[in-house]
């Protein structure tokens, strides 16, 4: 479950250079039930990647209280956070992958991270790299792959713990319509098993296909939930 | 949630990308790709310099506690007495003063040994001052007795002896060695402090070079370490990783210098082992020598270990402070 009460972000202590309070997101408050859906609309600067940045625990609410999966993050210790990211899948707009590492590491990373058995990362790996079509190319390195390619690995590496919660941040902006698809097929079925989803999209004729609640951000405010 | 596969299974295919996934992950896997990223050859090389420098002021302190023990125990513990007109009748009017002075110190608990030079070793001591043959000089010599007394034998002991000296042999003088053995000792000490404060400097400076590496690798690294820490890497994975390499790279580093000190060591140890001889107890030169090799051996051996641990402790503090500027 998310619950958001009155959250607001700064990322200058609440106050601008020239005095005006700095707050790029101000009396956001929503709750995601475990298991449910939204999409996350809005404009260009209306606070998406914000929102999107304290979802995935990379900032802490100035403002407020923020619940997610339960932990309350305003107060979690570091290393409560530390653990809660692993229940968290993230596909970010720009993949972050590791340039260094192959994709078959790439993806397996979450699994090491939580200190997995390495005979059922390499099962569980290579079976997702098949999924989404990168089983040939599993030793290759990032830098050498199309965007679209990249992109199905980012996603492979946000789906292969089985997260509990699924951020996406225009996840489908690299691929083309028919892998664009598949990857709506696979947020959709792994809401079904019970993973709460939260898809940030510019892209209204996706959004008008899967019907869902949609969360709409303007200027850092909610202005629409359902 | 219940485990599920994706998509349908392939037979033949599958068994062949396990066996490839088999062979993909590294020996040891560098998520951070430190390898490349931690000043791999500089930091050995500034290691290897403290510790070169380490060994010899290591060396040095030893050295210095070494003869600070030997002045101690060894010279610290003689006294050359004079006993004039030796040949004259004791106080006592039994014998000669010097037969007097001897059977004093003989029966003193504190000596080990007592001894009259003979006539031949006086001559030999004075033929600097009084030439080949001083007897056609007509002077009268005195009997030099030296003695060698237990280690740490207390003043007041010293006081008693020199009192029973003077009622025994009228006129005697008794030479110790305290007053410039405990300036000597002093200086000793205060060498010792400074080897020691020298060790501190090139340890701080050890760090302060880990420390700067640490950084350099800390920004250089920085995206990735922004992925790994947003997919549930914890402040004492991350720590450890970084703590890992530097551990590995300033134990090289130590080895490095600490082998490069030891011709430099052992030629210095050659120069000196004429005059450890010397000053060692009869006899017991080659033993202190050898002692001196075993305890240096000791210290040094633990150099590379010091620099590990300065390596690792360095890292994680640097790595964790770093890291609290993520939430």
């Amino acid at each position: 479950m998310i619950r958001f009460h009155e959250v607001g972000l700064s990322y200058t202590d609440g106050v601008e250079s020239d005095g005006r309070a700095g707050l790029v997101l101000r009396d956001i408050s929503f709750t995601v039930p475990s298991g449910g859906f939204r999409w996350l609309l809005g404009p260009s600067g209306a606070g998406k990647t914000s929102l999107l940045r304290l979802l995935t625990l990379a900032v802490r609410p100035s403002q407020g209280e923020a619940v997610v999966l339960g932990q309350p993050i305003h107060l979690a210790s570091r290393h409560a956070l530390a653990l809660l990211r692993r229940r968290i899948g993230v596909v970010f707009q720009d993949f972050r992958l590791l340039g260094h590492l192959s994709v078959f590491d790439n993806v397996a990373l979450p699994l090491r991270l939580d200190g997995r058995p390495e005979g059922q990362i390499r099962a569980d790996v290579a079976e997702m790299l098949r999924w989404v079509g990168l089983a040939e190319r599993m030793a290759a390195l990032p830098p050498t792959l199309s965007g679209g390619e990249q992109q199905r690995v980012a996603i492979a590496r946000a789906v292969i713990n089985r997260p509990a919660l699924i951020l996406a941040d225009e996840p489908t902006g690299n691929l083309d319509e028919a892998q664009a698809e598949r990857l709506m097929q696979l947020l959709i079925e792994m809401n079904r098993l019970g993973t709460s989803v939260i898809v940030a999209t510019h892209q209204t004729g996706l959004v008008e296909r899967y019907a869902a609640p949609a969360l709409r951000l303007e200027r850092g405010r909610l202005v629409g939930d359902g | 949630m219940p485990r599920r596969r994706f998509g349908s299974n392939a037979g033949g295919w599958w068994a062949m990308a396990k066996a490839r996934a088999s062979r993909l992950r590294p020996a040891r896997f560098d998520e951070l790709g430190l390898k490349r990223a931690f000043a791999q050859r500089l930091l050995p090389l500034l290691v290897a310099a403290m510790a070169f420098l380490a060994a010899l002021t290591l060396a040095a302190m030893l050295a210095t506690a070494g003869l600070a023990r030997h002045w101690r125990e060894g010279a610290g513990a003689s006294l050359t007495i004079q006993v004039p007109a030796p040949e004259a009748p004791a106080a006592s009017g039994g014998g000669s003063r010097a037969d007097a002075a001897l059977a004093v110190l003989r029966a003193d608990r504190s000596v080990l040994e007592a001894r009259r030079l003979s006539g031949a070793e006086l001559d030999r001591l004075l033929r600097p001052w009084l030439g080949a043959a001083p007897e056609t000089l007509g002077l009268a010599m005195p009997a030099v007795i030296t003695v060698r007394r237990a280690a740490g034998s207390p003043g007041a002991t010293e006081e008693g002896l020199r009192a029973r000296l003077a009622a025994a042999a009228p006129g005697v003088l008794v030479e110790a060695a305290g007053a410039w053995l405990s300036r000597l000792a002093a200086l000793a000490r205060s060498l010792e402090a400074l080897a020691a404060l020298a060790l501190l400097i090139v340890g701080g400076v050890a760090a302060l070079v880990v420390a700067i590496a640490t950084r350099a690798s800390l920004a250089a690294r920085r995206e990735a370490l922004e992925i790994i820490h947003g997919l549930g890497a914890s402040d004492a994975y991350i720590a450890g990783r970084f703590a890992g390499r530097a551990t590995w790279l300033a134990a090289a580093g130590g080895i490095v210098g600490t082998l490069a000190a030891l011709p430099v060591l052992a030629l210095l140890a050659r120069l000196a082992a004429p005059v450890a001889a010397l000053t060692a107890p009869a006899g017991q030169g080659l033993m202190t020598m050898a002692g001196a090799v075993m305890a240096a051996s000791v210290w040094l051996a633990s150099l590379p270990l010091a620099a590990a641990i300065i390596g690792w402790l360095t890292a994680q503090i640097t790595v964790r402070r770093w890291l609290h500027r993520l939430p």
